[in-house]
């Protein structure tokens, strides 16, 4: 019997704030995967971006980390990691792939170096059926609206792309009504690697966006049951949005167009 | 001038099968919309769930239904559940349900108006909180009249509100004694059709202003039947249901494909009313 790869989810975006639908797309990306029957999804990791980007409305870093760890304190797979907002620059996504993946396989090195010191003590989590250790593999998780951004010219390096999709790999969650597929057909890049993209469809609804949560929060709207409690307390405890807090970084142009020819991921939301 | 709103309960029916984020937002957008009128203040709200009587396809006990409920608004400082109609043996219409709260709110308004008329030395314990204590003596010689009645509303989205129009499953005289007597505060989508439907009526279109219609502008559309769909196949409904419901629908390990066949081929208790007992032909519009 076959063994299950494992597989690391990633997201970035803003996270401005976290919502339900954000951890959503861990939830229907691990359901689809596991339901391939190929692939065990092994954890979450949530990136927010850094306040290099430049976002209008953007919020300190700081905050938006600590919102998103307290949503996800329920979660026993899921988890918010700092390095991303913790860099002088904004980074691209590729570059946030690949610092994951290097943690991720040191992890793994370091369990396999433990496993061989100490053959006997091997526990019962690792996979039975296999002799051999399986590689674990990092995959983006995004909105569909990412796909549609690469076909844009010149809005993305198209060596990135290749990369993202070729050895990292991209699960993509689309709301009911569209069919992204026809993006992947249209680009001879997406369609050799579409074995890499995994198309997810998400038929119940819930399109939280960070930013109509945002505009509820200033004019003292409930936002109950969009967003954790723990988080709504948060925002309240440090008066985080405010109109004032809207108006960050107005008129400034978003710091990957600010650099020649570099990827922009225009979804961070 | 606070006296001067008229204090609403929404009471929101349904079968709650499960209880989803979903109807929890339509008690906060509710809320917010009749607070911003200026005209009102929500003091609570109610949360029923139908009985079994009622015999909707896949309804499973009303027991797990309350208790996902209550598991639900335990982190609410205003919502609560009550069990009274899903105790009953038999099916009761929404009216007789609004009805029964109305009167219960009547009567503890009442109370509540007598217990002002104590003098303030008197211990006991007061239901409502009173912010102007150290004007007793006002509030006393201040009959319930003066303030306005506190009044229940059906809160519901537009489906149930389109559900008026089904043959037979209203009755036209209980549609216009909700409409009437208590109203409606209607969650929907944009773009639905509600005002469409509300013209075509004309007991709605003569009531339209004790319908408040609340427009929702955050795609939510959590369906209990789709919540049902992705515990039959296995997948997570986590993050569009309270993690306490999430919690307690694994433990419990309620719906599954047999749950779903209950009262398969049985015809729905309001449906099977008007089969038994013909009702005047009263048409919606």
């Amino acid at each position: 019997m076959k063994s299950r790869i494992p597989v690391i989810l990633l997201a970035c975006g803003s996270f401005n704030p976290t919502t339900n639908m954000h951890m959503r797309l861990f939830e229907l990306a691990r359901d689809h995967l596991h339901q391939t029957g190929r692939y065990q999804v092994i954890e979450g990791i949530m990136s927010p971006v850094s306040d290099k980007y430049g976002k209008k409305g953007l919020v300190s870093a700081r905050h938006r980390v600590a919102m998103a760890r307290l949503a996800l304190e329920t979660s026993d797979w899921i988890r918010v990691d700092p390095w991303e907002s913790e860099q002088d620059t904004w980074t691209e996504t590729v570059k946030v792939l690949r610092h994951h993946y290097n943690e991720a396989l040191r992890a793994f090195q370091s369990k396999e170096f433990m496993r061989n010191k100490h053959p006997t003590e091997s526990s019962m989590g690792d996979s039975l059926a296999c002799q051999q250790p399986v590689l674990p593999e990092l995959k983006l998780l995004c909105g569909a609206d990412l796909l549609q951004t690469f076909k844009t010219p010149n809005l993305w390096k198209e060596e990135d792309v290749k990369e993202i999709v070729e050895k990292f790999g991209l699960v993509c969650i689309s709301r009911a009504g569209s069919d992204p597929s026809q993006v992947i057909q249209e680009s001879d890049l997406l369609s050799e690697f579409q074995h890499n993209i995994f198309l997810v469809r998400e038929w119940i609804q819930n399109e939280i966006s960070a930013t109509q949560v945002r505009s509820a929060l200033c004019r003292g709207l409930s936002v109950k049951y969009l967003i954790p409690d723990s988080v709504i307390a948060y925002i309240a405890q440090h008066n985080i949005y405010t109109v004032q807090s809207e108006r960050r970084n107005k008129g400034h142009l978003l710091q990957p167009l600010r650099l020649p020819n570099t990827a922009i991921n225009p979804l961070r939301d | 001038d606070p006296d001067r709103k008229t204090e609403v309960v929404l009471l929101a029916c349904g079968s709650f099968n499960p209880i989803t984020n979903m109807h929890l937002r339509l008690f906060e957008l509710a809320k917010d919309y009749l607070h911003e009128t200026g005209k009102y203040k929500v003091i609570k709200g109610i949360i029923s769930p139908v009985g079994d009587a009622y015999k909707k396809k896949g309804l499973i006990s009303a027991n797990h239904r309350v208790t996902m409920a209550k598991l639900a608004t335990k982190n609410s400082d205003w919502v609560e559940v009550d069990d009274w109609e899903s105790c009953q043996s038999e099916w009761l219409e929404t009216l007789k349900v609004l009805r029964y709260h109305h009167q219960k709110l009547l009567s503890a308004d009442v109370t509540n108006n007598l217990q002002d008329a104590v003098p303030i030395t008197k211990l006991g314990r007061k239901r409502k909180q009173e912010s102007n204590r150290h004007e007793p003596i006002k509030k006393k010689n201040q009959s319930p009249v003066a303030k306005s009645v506190p009044q229940v509303k059906l809160l519901c989205g537009s489906d149930m509100l389109e559900s008026f129009g089904i043959p037979n499953l209203w009755k036209l005289e209980d549609i216009t004694e909700i409409v009437e007597k208590h109203g409606l505060v209607c969650i929907s989508r944009a773009g639905s059709n509600v005002q469409k439907f509300i013209y075509e009526s004309d007991i709605l279109w003569r009531h339209k202003n004790n319908i408040h219609l609340v427009e929702e502008w955050i795609t939510n559309d959590i369906s209990s039947t789709k919540i049902r769909r992705a515990l039959r196949r296995g997948q997570s409904i986590r993050y569009l249901v309270p993690e306490a419901v999430c919690v307690y629908i694994e433990e419990q390990r309620l719906y599954s494909a047999e749950s779903e066949a209950r009262n398969a081929g049985l015809l729905l208790a309001p449906l099977q009313k008007v089969a038994s007992s013909p009702r005047g032909s009263g048409v919606l519009s």
